[in-house]
């Protein structure tokens, strides 16, 4: 094939394009009337497992930004057998994650020893007022329910202990 | 034929009423800011919206009326209730007149551009040496922007600017004159004439549009015209990526729109003195109907031949655009390399060759 000039063969590609575009539609989605799904593992929202969380405080320590704040305190609860001493627990007060603040680097996710944050590919959270990007302890917990099933260990992996 | 502008010959055989000379006037008025904003309008809308992003495979602006079709009036709308803001050590009255002068010089440009046989706003014997007088008026509007914002890009793309436009204002008037040769007038109305009456050896079916003996001059003259547009490859001076659209840095709102309509309104302009020069203007081959000259073409080539302008308008438009959205930028010196050493020898040559066909033709 003889050699097409450089200069010819770029207005044949944007020629090409517009063609493919006409009859074929764009590449690009008109975003709020229809959506793409993200990837199942997309970093949208960082949601909290309450009930496994024990005030470690590994997260907001890992954090760069600290934009988590952990308050808690310790309680007594009943001995786990017939005439033991009753437990110290820690019982979270408050667990907040300012999102103006976050830089979606996921080592809190990382470092959470009870598997208490997880990631939700869910990411429609603007809000109009900055300061409602705070997201508390309830907002994150209803987070939970995005949040895309574990995959499938690999064969022959250690499975978790309980 | 009295001077008469489309609009008055519009009134003229609508209601077969004589427009008295003021009315005529306010229709010439008319006329041309139709002439000038409807142009502007539909390549905004047309190239820059749609068939830019089609070439980047995207749908470009959807929301506003039908396909995006109001888009402009909601950009025209934002502009307008933006703040006016003039920065503190500028040069204020010329800060604030320069986009004016941009624009001026595009409606003077229109004026002498025939639409049809009786519509037109000027029949000025020097037509195409005026036209090409005005059009370098705008480096002025630029120059004045550039130096008076006070800032240091607005100056550099200012600079940059006036050495582009003044060197490829030279090709674009080389090119221009070998048509001038060829149709031994300088009147825009009469190159018109010269192309649809001609022939070609002979054969008068398609007439004589300079595009085919003159097409060394009209690639160099659409080459010159997309720098005089400052349109890409030949945005140096508003280089967005290292001067933040250059002499434009500093306005906001009302001014920059006026900056915008200039470039695209100019951008209409030149594409219908392009297709004036090169396609044939407003007409069609004589010899499909037998007419002779301009007195004894038929009247409804008043109302076609703006209808066949717009066309030829649009298709010179979209080679502008279609290079535009295609390549990329030209460094400054390849630029002034390439209009010195390249386009004007090229051109002169073109000059020489046509004016020893004329002779011994």
């Amino acid at each position: 094939m003889a050699r097409v000039p450089g200069l010819v063969k770029g207005l044949g590609v944007t020629l090409g394009t517009l063609f493919e575009t006409v009859t074929k539609g764009a590449n690009t989605v008109q975003y709020p009337h229809e959506k793409e799904a993200p990837p199942t593992r997309a970093r949208g929202v960082i949601a909290l497992h309450e009930g496994n969380c024990t005030s470690c405080m590994l997260c907001a320590r890992s954090c760069p930004d600290w934009c988590i704040y952990i308050e808690g305190h310790k309680e007594l609860a009943p001995p786990r057998r017939e005439g033991g001493k009753p437990r110290q627990v820690n019982k979270l007060d408050r667990f907040d994650i300012d999102y103006a603040l976050c830089m979606y680097c996921g080592i809190c996710v990382e470092v959470c020893p009870f598997d208490a944050l997880f990631w939700s590919p869910e990411y429609e959270y603007s809000e109009p007022r900055i300061a409602d990007l705070l997201h508390d302890k309830a907002k994150l917990g209803e987070w939970m329910e995005t949040v895309p099933e574990a995959p499938e260990l690999e064969a022959g992996a250690d499975k978790k202990k309980k | 034929m009295s001077s008469t502008p489309l609009a008055a010959v519009v009134v003229q055989s609508l209601f077969a009423v004589e427009v008295p000379y003021w009315g005529q006037s306010l229709l010439r008025v008319l006329g041309g800011i139709v002439a000038v904003l409807l142009p502007a309008g539909t390549i905004v809308y047309v190239f820059l919206f749609k068939m830019m992003s089609f070439m980047q495979s995207r749908l470009g602006p959807m929301e506003a009326g039908p396909y995006g079709s109001l888009q402009l009036v909601a950009e025209v709308g934002k502009w307008l209730q933006k703040e006016d803001i003039t920065p503190e050590r500028a040069d204020a009255r010329i800060f604030k007149m320069a986009p004016v002068v941009v624009l001026v010089s595009t409606f003077l440009l229109v004026a002498v551009v025939p639409f049809g046989p009786d519509a037109w706003f000027t029949d000025f014997e020097a037509g195409i040496f005026y036209a090409l007088a005005v059009s370098s008026l705008s480096v002025l509007g630029i120059l004045m922007a550039g130096w008076a914002s006070a800032n240091k890009y607005s100056l550099l793309g200012g600079l940059r600017a006036a050495g582009q436009l003044i060197a490829y204002e030279l090709p674009m008037v080389l090119a221009v004159i070998g048509v001038i040769i060829q149709a031994e007038t300088m009147n825009l109305q009469q190159i018109v004439v010269a192309q649809n009456a001609g022939s070609i050896f002979g054969f008068d079916g398609l007439g004589n549009p300079f595009i085919i003996t003159q097409l060394v001059g009209f690639v160099v003259f659409m080459i010159a015209v997309q720098a005089e547009l400052t349109q890409a490859p030949f945005d140096m001076p508003i280089a967005e990526s290292e001067l933040v659209s250059g002499y434009m840095t500093e306005y906001s709102g009302f001014r920059f729109l006026i900056f915008f309509i200039g470039e695209f309104a100019t951008a209409g302009v030149f594409s219908l003195i392009a297709s004036v020069l090169f396609l044939g203007g407003w007409g069609v081959p004589f010899a499909w109907f037998g007419w002779t000259d301009v007195d004894s073409v038929a009247n409804w080539v008043n109302i076609a031949g703006p209808i066949i302008m717009i066309t030829k308008m649009m298709l010179v438009a979209f080679v502008i655009m279609w290079v535009r959205f295609s390549y990329p930028r030209f460094r400054e010196d390849q630029l002034q390399k390439f209009a010195w050493k390249v386009l004007i020898p090229v051109s002169l040559g073109n000059i020489a060759l046509t004016s020893i066909f004329k002779v011994v033709m």
